[in-house]
Order: structure tokens, then sequence, then C-alpha cells
């Protein structure tokens, strides 16, 4: 009796610390993050450009807009094409093209992402003959892809078939009874999907090393090379400057902190258009 | 019964190469109950769900005959159409999750983009609300989702959404086989009240159902049409020897 019990809380004990240990790294992560960009945090880090090395101060206010810039981009590029093919393959479930779509989809996200920059560098940059904004969008845009389509076929592959029988029996038409009544009562996954493949490319570099290439200026032209957060922090931390690494830590803040709130946005998502069947 | 408003002429239906009804003859009268009694698998559904078409949606389904709504085949009609005169109402309460119960009783206008003023949207909503008897319960929370709702209440609204079309015929496909006994209660009084306004034709199991609401009684069994008549001759002396095995309940 006596014994059950202690193997019983001895268990116990030891899942909790193994929990504790495995968010161990991310704490750390996130306090060295804070510890060392906090201090270049102020209101010209948003408003300034990057100052010439030797100088003090500067800000990152290029890249902010950059990765703004890219992921618009990306969205435009995936968000439609990305809820649609979802839709079809939730639809045409036993269809051949949907298990070859899905197939698809699977093997998409695992391809390396450096080898969709070389590929979108041979497709759009290379015809066009610079670095642009709109190849490096194109690039995250087909990143998130796989993951708009995946989120938006489970979403829509939980609601009940008999939703779309009573819109149907009420003598709506296929298209209505999808816009109007399945597409809607799926909203919260979709869009908790969608933000959550914001989060995951708004952290990419490799993509963008040979697309959206990097530009210490302000830049609003889709046509010609933007600057991103996480472009910056590869660039500044390779420099030998300690200004522009304080820099790079500043940025890295920025970027974890936007993560984060997309992450919290996605929460707060789901649970406010929370569909009850 | 010749001049029904539904006649369900030599009808065939199945899936693939598996007949479910075969040879199924049946003429409804307007503005009455009629309900279609059988064991499980019989194929009581699929019968209803040719009648607004809703069968010929599933994959591989196949159907041969004809069903004269007003004298006119539905078959050559647009499906559409068909729906909109012919309401159904499911096993399991489906209200739209994502629209209050005001737009859910109006839904059908509303997804076939038919537009009017808030009126005459405000009348339609009143009137078919009362007609369920759920008007009391939720005119306060009119603009609430309708998930909000119970069981009973919620499958009351989807009988409110498919009377707020004005069909000729409503399909009531087991609708209270997830309801408890006061919730099916109220729904059986209902029933025998809309019948003023609408035919109803009601898929059911139970045969004291059937014998509590329906004026006409059709009996199926494996796909077959074995006796049709008023309920009260059916139950009382059914000309069928299955019939009466089936209601003294030797099987099913």
């Amino acid at each position: 009796m006596q014994r059950r019990i202690i193997k019983d809380k001895l268990f116990e004990i030891i899942i909790i610390i193994l929990a504790m240990v495995s968010t161990l790294p991310l704490i750390l992560i996130l306090f060295q993050i804070v510890k060392k960009g906090i201090a270049s945090i102020n209101w010209s880090f948003f408003v300034n450009l990057p100052q010439p090395p030797g100088e003090t101060g500067g800000g990152v206010s290029n890249a902010i807009l950059g990765t703004f810039i890219l992921i618009v981009i990306a969205g435009v590029f995936s968000i439609l094409l990305g809820v649609l093919g979802g839709t079809f393959i939730s639809e045409y479930k036993d269809k051949k093209i949907s298990e070859l779509i899905r197939l698809c989809v699977n093997i998409f996200q695992g391809i390396p992402s450096i080898v969709i920059g070389i590929i979108v560098y041979i497709w759009i940059v290379m015809p066009l003959h610079r670095f642009s904004a709109l190849s490096g969008g194109i690039a995250l845009g087909i990143m998130m892809l796989p993951l708009i389509v995946k989120s938006t076929e489970e979403t829509l592959r939980l609601i009940p078939s008999s939703l779309k029988e009573a819109s149907l029996a009420l003598g709506a038409s296929y298209t209505t009874t999808m816009l109007r009544v399945i597409l809607p009562a799926g909203i919260n996954g979709i869009l908790s999907g969608i933000l959550i493949s914001v989060s995951r490319v708004a952290g990419e570099t490799a993509p963008l090393l040979f697309t959206a290439f990097g530009n210490p200026f302000m830049n609003f032209n889709i046509f010609k090379p933007v600057d991103s957060l996480p472009l910056l922090i590869f660039n500044y931390s390779m420099s030998p400057y300690p200004e522009w690494h304080s820099i790079a830590w500043g940025a890295s803040f920025v970027l974890i902190s936007f993560i984060i709130i997309l992450n919290i946005l996605t929460k707060m998502v789901s649970r406010k258009w929370k569909t009850v069947f | 019964m010749e001049n029904g408003i539904l006649k369900i002429l030599n009808f065939y239906a199945g899936y693939n190469v598996k007949t479910i009804l075969t040879n199924i003859n049946l003429s409804i009268p307007s503005n009455k109950v009629i309900s279609i009694m059988g064991p499980s698998g019989c194929g009581k559904t699929t019968l209803i769900r040719c009648i607004n078409r809703m069968h010929e949606l599933q994959p591989d389904a196949n159907f041969k005959g004809r069903i004269l709504l007003n004298e006119k085949n539905i078959f050559e009609t647009s499906p559409i159409l068909v729906r909109r005169k012919i309401g159904m109402v499911f096993q399991k309460p489906n209200p739209f999750p994502t629209m209050s119960i005001y737009d859910n009783v109006v839904s059908g206008y509303i997804l076939n983009g038919i537009k009017m003023p808030r009126i005459e949207k405000d009348r339609i909503v009143e009137e078919t609300l009362r007609k369920v008897y759920l008007w009391d319960e939720v005119m306060d929370s009119l603009h609430r989702k309708g998930t909000f709702l119970s069981g009973g209440q919620q499958q009351r609204l989807c009988i409110a959404r498919a009377m707020a079309m004005n069909p000729e015929i409503i399909l009531l496909d087991e609708p209270t086989s997830a309801l408890d006994p006061k919730a099916t209660a109220k729904i059986e009084e209902l029933i025998t009240k809309i019948k003023k306004s609408v035919t109803v034709i009601l898929v059911t199991h139970n045969t004291a159902q059937a014998a509590r609401v329906s004026d006409f009684t059709a009996f199926l069994y494996l796909g077959e049409l074995v006796e049709y008549g008023s309920t009260e001759k059916l139950f009382t002396t059914p000309k069928d020897k299955r019939t009466e095995e089936y209601l003294t309940g030797k099987f099913g």
C-alpha cells in the first residue's frame, strides 16, 4: 500500500522535472535575447535606418518594413491558393488527384528552405535580373502554402457533413454552401492556420538570401531588394563591429516578440471564433 | 388518393449495383401527415432523400422512375427549385453554427440570395418561430447563436428554417431520434399543427410515434412498400402479415 503511493509520487516528480527540463532551453534563449536585446530597444530603433559601422545608435526600420512587405506578398501569393487547395482536397477526399496533392504537400513541407530560395532565384530573380521583395515574398509564400493547405483541410474535415446537407436541402447552390456555410464555420481554424504559417516564415533567413537579398535603405518598391529582420540579424551578427552585434540582438528581440504576439493572437482567434456544432 | 400532391411512380433507387428501393408506388395527399416506418436499413431515409433530390448527391447513387410534385416530374425540374419547395429536417439538429437564431430562420432566403426588407424578415421570423412554438423561448435572444439552444429547441429551429421557405412538403427524417421524451412530445405536437400549412412526410422507426401523429402510414420492408393506408386502418387491421408482425414486435 505504502509502496504504491511512494512509487506514484516518485513518478509524478520525475515527469514534472522532465517537463521543466524540456522548456529550459526555450527559457534560456528568451532570457539571453531579452537581456542582450532590450538594451538597444528605444524609439529610434524602430524609426531610424542603420548607421554605418563605428557610429552608435541607428535602427532597423528598413528591416521591420521589409519583413512586413515580404509577409504581405507571401500572403497574397499563398492564402487564397492554400485555402482553395485545402478546400478541394477536403471536398474530394477520395479522388486520386487529392491523394496526389496531399502527398505533394507533405513532401513540400520537407523541402529545405534554402532549396526553395535557390528555386525562386532561378525562376524569378534570374529572369528579372534583380533581387527583389517580390521574389523574397514568393519564396516565403511557397513555404506558407503547404501549411495553409494542411490546416484548411484538417479544419474542414472536422465540420459535420450534416451542415452541408442542411444548406443544400434549403436549395442553396454548392458554391453558396461552401462560401456562406462551410468556410465560415471553419474560419477559426483557417485563420489560425494562416497566422501560424506567418509566424513560421517570419523568422526564415535562408530563402531570402538570394531573393530579397537585404538592403540597408528604406525601400517600398517590390521590384527592388528589401531587408528583413532575420536577414539583418544574419548579416549584422556576422560583421566584426560590436555596435552591429547589439543591433542584431535588438532585432532578435523584436522578431521574437513579433512571433510570440502572433502566437498569442492565434490562440485568441481560435478561441473567439470557435464554432460550436 | 388519386389527386395527391406528390406521386411516386415505379420508383427504384440504390447505390452502384446495390438496389435499396424496388418499385415504390405512393401517392401522398396534401396537408396531411404521412409517416414512413420500417426497420433499420429498409430504405426509409433513401426514399425521402429521393423526394428532395438529395439522394443523387451521393457518389454512386442511382435511381429509376418518376416522382411527380403537382403532376410535374421533379427530375425534370432544377434540384434547387425542388429543394425550395420540399424542405427537409435531419436526424440530428444541425442549425448553422455561424448564424444567429434570427438568421437561421431566414437562412433559406439568405443562402438563395433573396433580398427583402427588414420588416418582412421580422415578420417571417416571428411567424415561423410561433408556428414551431419556439418564439416565447427565444424572443429575447434572437441574435444569439442557434447552437446555444437545447437539442429539442435546435431541432424546432431546424423545422422553422425549413418552414420559413413556405415549402409545399416538409420531410422529417427521424427528427426526434436524438431527443429526450419531453422534446419529442413538443415536436410531435407541432407536427400535427403545421399540417395546416404544409404536407408532412415523417420517417420514423418508432411505430408508436407513427400512430400518434400521422394520418397515413406506409410500411417499408427490405426496400419494398408492403402496405400503405390510413394510419388507423393499418394499425388496427393490417392487410399484410409482415405489417402485423412488425407492429407486434416480431421483427424490426
